[in-house]
């Protein structure tokens, strides 16, 4: 196993240190010349001012919107807790696209720092809202009798125990902005991850792509950085025995309709432009947008794909995930660090670095499903990895060794109980990978065998084509494929007592 | 006859000495307790007769086959010994009815005769045959745990800590249970235990394991009074060890002379009694005064415990005044006759004292 594990997180390092190796072969002053000019600087202040415009306005909306659906007495508050996490069904260059469909004239800083709000802003609401419901209330109420006013009640002592959830939720979405291609190509906004495509597709220019690529590394380190920093280190734990009391609600009274206002234009905007637009374009296109050989084409090419990447990241996260349950040590400890740096990594510097690699080493894989599939295992591991660990945590040695002393031999043992405990989780592992592959779209694009052409992809040639009736039937596919694991994900995020 | 034969058991964990060189033999159709406080190695000993766990020396030899031998062993699935988890580690994901026939071959025909007879056995209702074990009490997952690994007629039957996740009326109902049924299977049974009570009413042979030595091995009786150390007196139950001086069948100690079980001692010895074997009554003043012979206390604490109460009293010396030099007695007396708090008593001692052998240390 720690064999495996070792191999596992050297490969998926690969593409990382070719990138890396790439910028250094081109010598330093090549390098310095591709790295200090105009467009790079231009690059680095969209891309900061895009973070730190979005991940705060996306972080303020969340705690309101969690508030106001986890503790007051908002009417319909269930409700409306589905409709905040349902954008997230909505791939992000589908909202980017009803947004541009809507207002063609839409691009530059707003727009960018608009969408992406909308498209990720429930990253933040999940954790945000988990935390607030299982916040202990004896602390808010130690508060006040202490004599704080609820509002500061919420600022001294919810909002730091929320800073956990907050860091998290952040990170996630300040690394999806990093590695988003879609959302920001149909608005012309230029990012590190556009630009890299830009030079992929049209002009491959190598060592400016690679410069690019060094860079939005250092990006990508300094955010993990910069979040391991602010997480802290102090203890969030309930102190004490016991289980907590049910939080109470607070009474809006007559904020309530305004409250109400906010819920439905948060909701009209995440999720209705998107959904009408859809809508809407699908009823212009009639009939003549359901052609059902292409659609059935790229559907089929779609569920291969996310099939077996989603079997093959499963498998290849098998062996960390089971070392950190029955085996935990240092090593482990920094493979699976390892894995999760290179899965921050944005899907363009891994298919660059992959390409690089094929290229070199291997050519005749170049342009075959290989090097995609690649490309999604090292992509989406992280996510298999989190997924893999928990099935193998419901399985503990404990039961294997019963079923040994019950006359099965280990492996015997291994089938009958891990292997049956551990299937639910594999199984979600499974479709996490898969649904990240079905609605990927740079790496796809840049590797993806001639001739294959995946639901997103097909999307997205039409979409910039202006053909955007054409591309409603994709758009609707992704979204309904989305919507099982969205549930999923808001179920999970809930305590038991509510599900 | 000797089924099980343990010879120089020896594990370390890193730099921590689990089990330093354990000898324990145990006959058939017997029952045996190991006891010790937490760490004290039991749970190791018990993972490496299962053959969960190997151990760096020793032989573990069952009924005449060697199942461990140094570093070399026996699979625990060609062992034919059950196992009995601290928490029953009853399979989540199947069935009652398939948890208990889990180790019976499946295209047995008599798997399901076989199935109903183990629920019986364990006296419960075989309608729980077909729940899952989450819909079981802790005392209910206990005995299907027992069923699930009698199914195969085990050679040796291991139990470890099975009743400790229980509440107390539960565990001495489910204990007396798995007694009677391991019994009437006349099957050899290993127990592992921190609680001496359970000890002492469960085995036939009890062996007290501290810091991965055995300190003895002997009858429940035996180590209730005739401990070898004050080590294990205390940790079989209430002791009172004293100095004295023994010689010709007697010891002289603070309650006075006591007849001891060793006639052959000469010298200073360190003796206990049992807190049932000192008797007090409750006396005046005057008796106090007027009495030329015998030995009082004073009352210094009195612990309510329902039937019988634990009573804290400090000797008195010839001028009636507390004896600073000597511990407090932890007695025991029951309910409706324990004396107030302040009273003076009157101590006798009944039965024989117990003498420490010569080179007992702690």
């Amino acid at each position: 196993m720690t064999g495996a594990a070792i191999l596992v997180s050297l490969l998926a390092l690969l593409p990382l240190a070719f990138t890396s190796w790439a910028a250094i072969r081109t010598g330093w002053g090549t390098a310095a010349a591709l790295i200090f000019r105009a467009r790079v600087g231009e690059l680095l202040v969209n891309t900061t001012l895009l973070i730190a415009l979005a991940v705060p306005i996306s972080t303020a909306l969340a705690i309101v919107l969690a508030w106001l659906t986890e503790r007051s007495d908002l009417p319909g508050a269930r409700l409306w807790a589905w409709l905040v996490v349902a954008p997230l069904a909505i791939p992000a260059f589908v909202h980017s696209y009803a947004w541009v469909s809507i207002i063609p004239g839409l691009h530059g800083l707003f727009a960018g720092v608009m969408i992406s709000t909308l498209a990720y802003f429930p990253f933040l609401y999940l954790p945000i809202a988990a935390a607030l419901n299982r916040l202990d209330p004896a602390l808010e109420d130690s508060a006040a009798a202490l004599g704080l006013s609820p509002l500061r009640v919420f600022i001294r002592v919810v909002v730091p125990q929320l800073r956990l959830a907050i860091c998290g939720g952040a990170l996630l979405i300040a690394l999806h902005l990093l590695a988003e291609y879609g959302l920001y190509g149909l608005i012309r906004f230029d990012t590190f991850t556009t630009a890299i495509m830009d030079q992929f597709l049209s002009t491959f220019n190598g060592p400016a792509a690679y410069m690019l690529a060094n860079v939005l590394i250092l990006c990508c380190l300094a955010l993990l950085a910069t979040e391991a920093a602010a997480r802290g280190d102090e203890r969030y734990a309930r102190i004490g025995p016991g289980a907590a009391r049910m939080p109470r609600r607070a009474k809006l009274g007559r904020a309530a309709p305004f409250c109400l206002l906010l819920m439905a234009a948060v909701t009209l905007l995440a999720v209705g432009v998107p959904l009408i637009t859809l809508a809407r374009w699908l009823i212009v296109g009639g009939a003549g947008i359901w052609r059902l050989d292409q659609i059935g084409a790229a559907l089929g090419e779609t569920v291969l794909l996310a099939g077996i990447g989603g079997i093959l990241t499963t498998l290849a996260a098998t062996p960390m995930a089971w070392l950190s349950i029955r085996a935990p040590n240092r090593l482990q400890r920094l493979l699976e660090a390892t894995n999760y740096i290179v899965g921050a990594v944005p899907g363009v510097v891994t298919a660059l670095g992959l390409v690089t690699i094929v290229i070199s080493f291997a050519p005749f894989v170049y342009q075959t499903i290989v090097t995609v599939v690649a490309a999604y295992v090292v992509m989406f591991l992280p996510r298999a990895l989190i997924s893999m660990r928990a099935s193998i945590a419901q399985a503990p040695v404990e039961l294997e060794q019963a079923a040994c002393s019950l006359g099965r031999s280990p492996m015997q043992a291994l089938w009958a109980i891990t292997v049956r405990l551990a299937a639910p989780g594999a199984a979600a592992s499974f479709a996490l990978v898969g649904l990240g592959i079905t609605n990927e779209l740079p790496a796809t694009q840049m590797l993806a065998p001639n001739g294959v052409q995946t639901l997103a992809m097909v999307f997205w040639s039409f979409s910039t084509e202006l053909d955007y009736a054409a591309a409603a039937p994709y758009a609707m596919i992704m979204v309904l494929f989305s919507l099982p694991l969205t549930s999923l994900l808001y179920m999970y995020s809930k305590p038991a007592a509510s599900r | 006859m000797n089924l099980l034969e343990l010879q120089g058991i020896r594990r370390r964990y890193g730099s921590v000495t689990a089990l330093d060189g354990v000898d324990l033999s145990v006959a058939a159709d017997s029952c045996t307790a190991v006891v010790g406080p937490s760490g004290s190695g039991k749970t190791t000993l018990l993972r490496i007769i299962a053959g969960f766990d190997a151990a760096d020396a020793g032989r573990v030899v069952l009924d005449g086959e060697i199942l461990t031998d140094g570093t070399k062993a026996v699979p625990a699935h060609r062992r034919e010994i059950g196992y009995v988890a601290q928490d029953g580690a009853l399979f989540p994901h199947l069935s009652i009815a398939e948890n208990i026939g889990f180790g019976l071959p499946r295209r047995d025909p008599g798997r399901d005769a076989r199935i109903a007879e183990l629920i019986r056995m364990v006296d419960l209702d075989p309608a729980v045959l077909g729940r899952r074990p989450d819909e079981l009490s802790g005392g209910q997952q206990q005995r299907i745990a027992l069923a699930r690994a009698l199914a195969r007629r085990p050679r040796l039957m291991l139990l470890d800590e099975p009743f400790s996740a229980l509440d107390t009326g539960l565990r001495a109902i489910t204990r007396q249970a798995v007694a009677r049924v391991l019994r009437a299977a006349r099957i050899t049974t290993i127990l592992v235990t921190h609680d001496q009570s359970e000890a002492l009413s469960f085995a036939d042979q009890v062996a007290v394991l501290n810091e991965g030595r055995l300190l003895q091995v002997g009858a429940p009786r035996d180590l209730y009074l005739r401990p070898r150390t004050p080590m294990v007196a205390e940790f079989m139950g209430e002791a009172i060890v004293l100095p004295a001086r023994v010689g010709a069948g007697f010891a002289d100690c603070a309650l006075g002379r006591v007849p001891v079980d060793d006639c052959e001692r000469q010298g200073a010895a360190h003796i206990v009694l049992r807190p049932e074997q000192v008797k007090f009554a409750e006396v005046g003043e005057k008796d106090l005064q007027h009495a030329s012979t015998g030995y009082f206390g004073k009352v210094v604490e009195v612990d309510f415990g329902g039937s019988v109460c634990s009573v804290r009293v400090r000797l008195l010396d010839g001028t009636g005044e507390i004896d600073a030099h000597s511990p407090p007695l932890r007695l025991i007396a029951a309910s409706i006759e324990t004396p107030r708090l302040g009273a003076i008593v009157r101590i006798t001692v009944v039965g024989q004292a117990h003498v420490f052998p010569l080179d007992a240390r702690s």
